[in-house]
C-alpha cells in the first residue's frame, strides 16, 4: 500500500478516536442541564458532579486525539493543514475558544464553593461543548461535500459558506449523535435513579440522530457515493439502530457499542467519500488537495509510519488501561462533600 | 498594522502567555512526584500532605497551560499556512510526534494520578506523576527540535520542484547542535521554576505556620503548627535547592549555548549586545545602557571588558562579529539571490528588544538562584526566620514574588531567541513575513487576536486567585483512603 495511503488511514483512525471518545464527553456537558436538574438545589448540586466525575479522569486524555489528528495531518499531508487550518479560520476559532473555557470549567468548577461560580463553569461546559460538537460536525461534512479552493490552494469562501444546508446538517447530526453517545456512556458508568433518565434520553435524542444520520450520509453518498463508503454507512446506519434497540432493552453495553460503531463507521464513510481527495475543491475538481498533491515526501512518510507503529499501540494500551481503572458505575452517594 | 504585523503579535502574545504555565508545570511535576515517592517510602504524613498540596497548585497551572497548548498546535495552520507548506516536511513530525508520545502520555496519567489516588496500589500511584513528568520532558524535547530547526536548519533539502524544505535526515533534525543545548538549558530553567515555586510558597506558609507557634522546632512533641512549621521548612529547602542547582546548571548550559549560536547565529550574539563595530578581541559587555541603541549617538553604559568576547568564544581576547559586517555580509548572501524568500532591508533584529530581553533574562534568573541561597542559608540547620517584624513582612513580599523571577526570566529567554531570529522564520531559508496565512484577511487575524487577548487576560485574573487561595488553605491533613475493594466507598478525589 502506497504510503500516502496509510496516512490517510492513520489520520481517519486519529478522527474516529478522537470522535468516538471525545463524542461522549461532548455530550454529557451539553446533557448537565438536562439530567443534572435535580429536586433542589443540592440535589442538581450533586448530579452534576456525579455527571462531571463520570468523565473526570478520561476527558483530557479523549480531547489529546484531536491534538494528534491535527499535527499527523501537518506532518503528513502540509497542504491540507496549511487550506483546511487557514480555511476554516472563524469555527477554528469559535472551537479553540469553546475547548478552552468548557476544559476550565471541568478543572475549575469544583474549586470554589459557590454557587454563581459553579453556574457560570457549568454555562461554559455546555456551551462549550455543544458548540464543537456542531462545529466539527459542519468542518468535517463541508470537507466531504467540497468547499471553495481555488488554484493556488487556497480556501476563498468565508464562514458562511461553510454554513449550507448540507453543512448544517452535518452539524445537527453530530450533536444528535454525541447527546445519544454521552446519554449512553452516563447510563454505562452511572447507578440510580439518573441511570434510567439516561437511557429514556437517549432513546429520544437517537430516534433524531438516527433521521438525522441517515439524511447526511444519504446526501453525501449521493454526492460522491462508491461501494465501499456505502458499506460503511449502511454499517454506521445499523449499528446506530442496533444500539437505540439495545438500549429499549436497558443493554446499555450494546447500546454504548452502538453508537460508538456509528461514529466511527460515519468517520470510515467520510473518509471513503473523499479518497483519493482530501479536500474537494467546489471550483474545479483540478484544484482539489489529493493525498498525493498534499502530502510529504515518502521520507518523511516512512519516519513518521515508524514513529506511528511504534507509539499509537502504546497509546492505546495505557489509555484503554486506564478506562479499566475507572471502569466502575459511580452514584450521587458516592460523591464525597 | 498589516496581516504580518498582527500575525506576529498574535503568535508573540499567545506563546509568551502559555509558556508562563509550561514551566510550572515541567518543574513541579517533578517535585509533586519526588514528594508523592517519599510517600510511598517512609510513610511520613508530611509527604503526602506537600504532594497533594502542590499537587492541588500544580493542577490549577496545568489547566491553563494545556487549553493554550491547543492553540499553538492550531496557529501554525491557521497564521503561517505558507510557512507550514513550505516546511510542513519537516516541522509537522516533531508537532505529531510531541502529541502521540508526550501528550497522551501527559493527560492519560494525570487523570490516573488525580484520580487514581486509592484506587491504584500506592507504587504505581506514585509513578503515574512520574510518567507525567517524563511526558512533559518528551513534549520539551520534540518542540525543541521544530524550534531548533527555525534557528538552525539540519537535515533537509531545499526542493526546487515543489518549491519547499523538505527533510533528508531525521535523527539530524533530533541532534540539532542548537537542540542539544536548547533542551538542556529550556528544562533546567523550568526546574528552576518549580523550585522556586516551592520555596516561595514554603517560605510563606513556613511564616504563617510560624505565627501561630513561635520558635518551636520539634516536630515530634509539638502542636500541629509546629509540625506544619516543620513541614513547610522543609518545603522551602527542598524548592530553594532545586531552584539553585538548577540556576547554577542554567548558566552552564546557557554559557554553551553562546557559544554555538554565535557559530550559527553571529547576529544574534551581537544584537543581543549591541555590537555595530566588529570587535578584533576583547569585547566587552555591557551590563546596561541608558540611551539609544542604534549605534549612532552618544550613550552611557557599564561595561564589563572582554565579557562578550568570553560569552561568544570562550575566551575574552575572542574576536566577535559586529551587526554592520554580518548586515553586509547578509545582504550580499540572500539580498543579491534574487529569492523572494530571503529577502529583506535590512536583516537586523530589533535591537532594544534582544539588547533588554538577554540581561533580564540573566538578572532575573541570578536574582532568583541569590535568592534560593539566602533562603538556604536563613534555614540551615533548623533555623527559621523570623515571623514577626519589619524583616518578616519583606520576607513574605519575596516569598510572593520570587516564583515569578524564574518565569520571567523564561519569557526573556523565549522572546531573546525568537525575537533575535528575526527577520528569520527560518534562518536563511525563509523571512518571517513571508510565512503568513494568504487567504486570511487582517480584519480576522486582528479578531483572534482581540478575543485571545481579553480571554487570557481575564484567565490569567481567574487562575491567581484560584492559586493564591490554594496557598492560603494550605495543606490539608491526609485523609484515610476508602477501601479499594469497596464498590459503594466514596471516591477519593472528585471533580
Amino acid at each position: 500500500m502506497e504510503l500516502t495511503t496509510v496516512w490517510f488511514i492513520l489520520i481517519a483512525v486519529l478522527w474516529t478516536g478522537y470522535l468516538t471518545l471525545e463524542g461522549f464527553d461532548f455530550g454529557v456537558g451539553m446533557l448537565l442541564p438536562v439530567l443534572g436538574r435535580g429536586t433542589d438545589t443540592a440535589d442538581t448540586e450533586r448530579r452534576h458532579r456525579l455527571l462531571l466525575n463520570t468523565i473526570g479522569p478520561v476527558w483530557d486524555g479523549n480531547e489529546v486525539w484531536v491534538l494528534t489528528a491535527g499535527g499527523a495531518t501537518f506532518a503528513a499531508f502540509p497542504n491540507w493543514y496549511a487550506t483546511l487550518f487557514s480555511g476554516f479560520y472563524l469555527p477554528l476559532l469559535l472551537i479553540l475558544v469553546a475547548l478552552i473555557v468548557r476544559n476550565l470549567g471541568f478543572e475549575y468548577r469544583h474549586k470554589r464553593d459557590d454557587l454563581s461560580w459553579k453556574r457560570r463553569w457549568d454555562a461554559a461546559i455546555i456551551v462549550g461543548s455543544a458548540l464543537p460538537a456542531l462545529l466539527w460536525g459542519v468542518a468535517l461534512t463541508n470537507i466531504v461535500h467540497g468547499v471553495p479552493i481555488d488554484a493556488s490552494r487556497e480556501y476563498t469562501g468565508n464562514l458562511f459558506t461553510l454554513l449550507n444546508p448540507v453543512g448544517l446538517l452535518g452539524g445537527l447530526t453530530f450533536v444528535a449523535v454525541f447527546l445519544t453517545h454521552g446519554a449512553l456512556f452516563v447510563a454505562l458508568k452511572t447507578d440510580g435513579p439518573i441511570r434510567a433518565e439516561a437511557r429514556a434520553i437517549a432513546t429520544r435524542t437517537g430516534v433524531v440522530a438516527a433521521v438525522l444520520a441517515l439524511a447526511l450520509l444519504g446526501t453525501l453518498g449521493a454526492e460522491r457515493g462508491g461501494a465501499l463508503s456505502w458499506v460503511a454507512s449502511g454499517v454506521a446506519a445499523l449499528a446506530l439502530i442496533g444500539g437505540l434497540v439495545a438500549n429499549l432493552r436497558a443493554r446499555e453495553g450494546w447500546a454504548f457499542i452502538g453508537t460508538f460503531v456509528a461514529i466511527a463507521g460515519t468517520v470510515a464513510a467520510f473518509f471513503l467519500l473523499l479518497f483519493p481527495d482530501v479536500m474537494p475543491s467546489s471550483l474545479d475538481p483540478a484544484w482539489s488537495l489529493t493525498v498525493t498533491n498534499a502530502s510529504s515526501t515518502a521520507y518523511t512518510l516512512r519516519v513518521m509510519t515508524i514513529v506511528a507503529a511504534i507509539f499509537t499501540p502504546l497509546v492505546v494500551a495505557y489509555q484503554s488501561w486506564s478506562y479499566w481503572v475507572f471502569r466502575r458505575r459511580i452514584t450521587v452517594a458516592q460523591i464525597p462533600a | 498594522m498589516d496581516a504580518v504585523d498582527l500575525a506576529r503579535w498574535q503568535f508573540a502574545i499567545v506563546t509568551v502567555y502559555h509558556f508562563l504555565f509550561v514551566p510550572v508545570t515541567i518543574g513541579l511535576s517533578a517535585i509533586v512526584a519526588w514528594f508523592q515517592t517519599q510517600w510511598v517510602r517512609k510513610h511520613r504524613d508530611e509527604d503526602q500532605r506537600l504532594a497533594s498540596f502542590f499537587g492541588r497548585i500544580f493542577l490549577i497551572n496545568f489547566a491553563l497551560g494545556l487549553v493554550t497548548g491547543i492553540v499553538q498546535e492550531f496557529q501554525f495552520g491557521m497564521n503561517w499556512s505558507d510557512y507550514s507548506r513550505f516546511v510542513g516536511d519537516i516541522f509537522g513530525a516533531p508537532l505529531a510526534i510531541e502529541a502521540l508520545a508526550s501528550f497522551f502520555l501527559e493527560s492519560t496519567f494525570l487523570g490516573l494520578w488525580v484520580f487514581g489516588r486509592g484506587r491504584l496500589p500506592e507504587k504505581l500511584h506514585a509513578a503515574t506523576m512520574w510518567a507525567v513528568h517524563i511526558g512533559t520532558l518528551l513534549s520539551a524535547y520534540f518542540i525543541l527540535t521544530a524550534n531548533s530547526f527555525m534557528q538552525h536548519p539540519v537535515g533537509f533539502r531545499f526542493n526546487p520542484t515543489t518549491g519547499r524544505a523538505e527533510m533528508t535526515d531525521f535523527l539530524a533534525l533530533l541532534t540539532n547542535p542548537v537542540q542539544l543545548v536548547t533542551f538542556p538549558h529550556t528544562v533546567l530553567a523550568s526546574y528552576m521554576v518549580g523550585g522556586a515555586v516551592v520555596m516561595g510558597v514554603g517560605v510563606w506558609r513556613l511564616l504563617q505556620a510560624k505565627k501561630g507557634a513561635p520558635d518551636v522546632l520539634d516536630a515530634t512533641t509539638g502542636s500541629a503548627a509546629t509540625s506544619d512549621a516543620h513541614m513547610y521548612r522543609r518545603a522551602a529547602r527542598v524548592g530553594a535547592l532545586v531552584t539553585l542547582v538548577a540556576g547554577l546548571a542554567v548558566a552552564v548550559s546557557g554559557d554553551v549555548q553562546g557559544k554555538i549560536m554565535t557559530e550559527v547565529q553571529p547576529m544574534k550574539m551581537a544584537s543581543a549586545e549591541g555590537l555595530y563595530e566588529s570587535s578584533t578581541g576583547g569585547a566587552p559587555f555591557s551590563l546596561l545602557t541608558v540611551g539609544s541603541l542604534d549605534g549612532q549617538s552618544e550613550k552611557f553604559s557599564v561595561t564589563v571588558p572582554g565579557l562578550l568576547s568570553f560569552l561568544a568564544t570562550g575566551s575574552v581576547n575572542g574576536p566577535v562579529k559586529g551587526i554592520n559586517e554580518l548586515k553586509a555580509s547578509y545582504q550580499a548572501t540572500y539580498g543579491a539571490s534574487g529569492n523572494p524568500l530571503v529577502a529583506d532591508s535590512a536583516y537586523v533584529p530589533t535591537i532594544p528588544v534582544t539588547y533588554w530581553s538577554f540581561r533580564l533574562m540573566i538578572g532575573v534568573g541570578m536574582l532568583a538562584a541569590l535568592g534560593a541561597l539566602v533562603v538556604l542559608w536563613t534555614t540551615r540547620g533548623g533555623r527559621t526566620p523570623s515571623p514577626s517584624g519589619r524583616r518578616a513582612s519583606v520576607w513574605r513580599w519575596s516569598a510572593l514574588a520570587i516564583p515569578f523571577l524564574p518565569v520571567f526570566g523564561n519569557s526573556f529567554g523565549w522572546i531573546f531567541t525568537e525575537a533575535g531570529r528575526q527577520p528569520w522564520l527560518v534562518f536563511g531559508l525563509m523571512s518571517t513575513k513571508t510565512g503568513v496565512s494568504p487567504s486570511v484577511p487582517a480584519w480576522q487575524v486582528l479578531t483572534s487576536m482581540v478575543v485571545f487577548t481579553l480571554l487570557y487576560g481575564v484567565l490569567a485574573v481567574v487562575e491567581m486567585r484560584l492559586v493564591i487561595s490554594a496557598v492560603k488553605a494550605g495543606a490539608t491533613p491526609v485523609e484515610d483512603l476508602p477501601d479499594r475493594d469497596d464498590d459503594n466507598a466514596p471516591l477519593a478525589y472528585a471533580y
